[in-house]
């Protein structure tokens, strides 16, 4: 790495200076907070408050509503980081057998990315909704009694799939981009090698895409955790029931509805360290799987 | 092992033909060259012969079977490319017997060829190291291995050597001509470079835009061009080619200079090409071409002096015994050897 000599103290601090303080003021001021806030206890006009120490955590984590947005949780990110991806990777791939307006094809792929989360949310929402949704009705005539209204797997079904249909663009950008950094004599050699299209692409193209899956994972998941919330806000509002109700969900509910700013500010300290431990483990665990070119 | 039949094998891109009809039939174990400048169509040749390219007309057999339809994994061939396209993610091993696993050999044949390909080529120590954990002729041995291990129909290169430096070049090529005489196999070989094809070949095919020029062994395209392109290509310091007008039994030279050539045939212009190591310096420049020296290159066993014929600005290379006192500014009277001479057609390039 090359370093550079600043002939003065006081410049390199200039130069950071904007970055450094957008993170102070947006994150490390409002974590701050967050962090005393859930030590604390509001009375409920919010005039005074008392320390309580680690009780809003005991409290929280006993929470069998909390248990279940954790669960919740886990099933929407899991499947909304993987899902995008899947069908990113498959949509790549077929976009880089086109021959003619492969441009169009990818400018087409990337639109939906340009859409605000909220309206992407609404989009699907309308569409789907049980009594004038358009693909509603052709679901109840194939005998389908879709309700994502009451049934809670409809809903879940429904905001994964609003939450996947938007990060599929951005996936699908960033596998196009790995699929062409691919030399292509890599597949001329495996096809005199004897291997099949789906032996090269399992064998070759997919553990060279490696860099590209594993930074997908990550983002994916930041989106699945924190991202979604405008969708899960648009769509279900966390229902029917608390079958929607994600962490970052709850956090908002608790903290901003129901005005208990202790137990929210607890639960967002948590899932704060639960992302901070994710993210260590797959830098640690899986990063050391995959091979930069 | 396997002949290799190339039967008016054309390429045709958005309508243009870029191979022009090339029939050729390669005997088994032979050593074919396939040779040109940038551009020539040399590498589409080896690459339709792969089954990279698709045929637009003409057949090619290989080994008795027309392959025009099968797919590159169907035609029974091992590759090496330029660039060498080692799988990066895979140990030496694994690069070297990925075919054959696909193949579904036996694990115990595997080890054994694997361990013989990897003891011909030296690469025993490097069989768990990565790619890129390689240098240039590492790497380009591991490619010829993963060839090597397939024992294939037919060996197609595409230019292996061009990446590497001139030492290892030159190494590389003696490796690969042992490699050929101990496997016999059926060879085609792409290079732009005329010393490989030169040394390496046992038949050249001399490309010029997608013409097969002249398919001859190196020392009979040597000896006898078939067209001028070649005989501009082939030979190095390039040969001397200047259009002269024939009259009477000498050759009439750029600068209005008569040089009396017995045995030439017809009149009119033609091209007539000279080898510098095919010229003598004349004791005086009378009777002989006279050429003024820009500049002398001296190589030790040799010498080759850069000039222009006088009063003209047509070139002149000479080759001068390698103590030769000769400078720039020099004026030498050259004359070719006798029957080194080369007439080509103006209008058609072919040999007169």
């Amino acid at each position: 790495m090359r370093r550079t000599v600043f002939p003065h103290k006081f410049l390199p601090w200039l130069l950071l200076a904007p970055q450094l303080l957008v993170t102070l003021i947006f994150f490390y001021w409002p974590a701050g907070q967050a962090f005393r806030q859930s030590m604390l206890k509001e009375d409920p006009f919010g005039l005074s408050s008392t320390f309580v120490g680690l009780a809003n955590f005991r409290r929280v984590l006993s929470d069998p509503g909390y248990l279940n947005a954790l669960q919740v949780t886990v099933v929407f990110s899991l499947l909304v980081a993987f899902i995008p991806m899947a069908i990113a990777l498959f949509l790549a791939v077929q976009a880089e057998k086109i021959t003619r307006g492969k441009g169009l094809y990818r400018t087409l792929m990337i639109w939906p990315y340009a859409v605000a989360t909220a309206i992407a949310g609404m989009l699907w929402l309308f569409m789907f909704n049980p009594s004038f949704g358009t693909l509603a009705w052709p679901l109840k005539q194939l005998g389908i009694n879709w309700n994502p209204l009451l049934n809670p797997n409809h809903a879940m079904i429904l905001v994964v799939a609003a939450a996947t249909w938007k990060q599929i663009s951005y996936n699908f950008l960033f596998f196009v981009a790995g699929l062409q950094a691919i030399p292509h004599s890599l597949l001329e050699a495996a096809a005199i090698d004897g291997a099949s299209r789906r032996h090269a692409f399992w064998t070759i193209v997919f553990p060279l895409l490696a860099p590209t899956t594993f930074f997908l994972l990550v983002v994916n998941t930041v989106y699945a955790l924190f991202d979604t919330f405008g969708i899960i806000h648009a769509v279900t509002g966390g229902g029917p029931g608390k079958a929607t109700e994600t962490l970052v969900y709850k956090v908002y509910n608790d903290g901003f509805v129901n005005l208990n700013m202790g137990d929210s500010a607890a639960q967002s300290v948590i899932l704060m360290l639960i992302v901070i431990a994710l993210t260590a483990v797959q830098f640690r665990y899986i990063e050391r799987r995959v091979h930069y070119g | 092992m396997a002949r290799i039949l190339l039967n008016d094998l054309r390429k045709t891109y958005d309508g243009q033909e870029v191979i022009h009809g090339i029939t050729m039939d390669i005997a088994d174990g032979e050593f074919v060259v396939i040779v040109g400048p940038s551009g020539c169509g040399k590498s589409t040749l080896l690459r339709m012969v792969a089954g990279l390219e698709g045929i637009s007309s003409g057949t090619i057999e290989i080994g008795g079977k027309v392959v025009n339809a099968l797919e590159p994994r169907d035609r029974n061939i091992a590759m090496v490319f330029q660039n060498y396209a080692l799988y990066p993610h895979m140990s030496v091993r694994e690069n070297m017997i990925y075919g054959l696993k696909i193949a579904k050999m036996p694990r115990a044949e595997i080890e054994e060829r694997l361990m013989r390909a990897a003891k011909m080529l030296e690469l025993e120590p490097y069989l768990d190291r990565k790619p890129r954990a390689l240098s240039g002729g590492q790497r380009q041995r591991v490619a010829m291995g993963r060839a090597l291990v397939r024992d294939p129909a037919a060996f197609l290169l595409d230019e292996p050597l061009s990446n590497l430096d001139a030492k290892l070049r030159l190494q590389m090529r003696l490796q690969i001509k042992e490699m050929h005489l101990r496997t016999g196999q059926t060879t085609l070989y792409v290079t732009h470079d005329q010393v490989e094809a030169m040394t390496l070949a046992d038949r050249l095919i001399v490309m010029n835009a997608g013409i097969a020029d002249q398919i001859g062994t190196p020392l009979e395209v040597y000896e006898r061009p078939a067209t001028e392109f070649v005989a501009g290509f082939i030979g190095s310091p390039a040969m001397n080619i200047l259009t002269v007008t024939v009259s009477e039994g000498a050759a009439i030279l750029p600068g209005n200079r008569r040089l009396p050539l017995p045995g030439l045939p017809g009149a009119g212009e033609f091209r007539l090409g000279m080898r510098p190591e095919d010229l003598r310096v004349a004791e005086s420049t009378e009777g002989a071409i006279p050429v003024e020296l820009r500049s002398v290159e001296r190589l030790g066993a040799d010498a080759f002096g850069y000039g222009l014929i006088e009063g003209t600005d047509v070139p002149m290379t000479v080759r001068l015994p390698g103590n030769s006192a000769a400078k720039r500014g020099d004026r030498l009277g050259v004359l070719p050897e006798d029957g080194r001479l080369h007439l080509f057609s103006v209008a058609t390039g072919k040999r007169v």
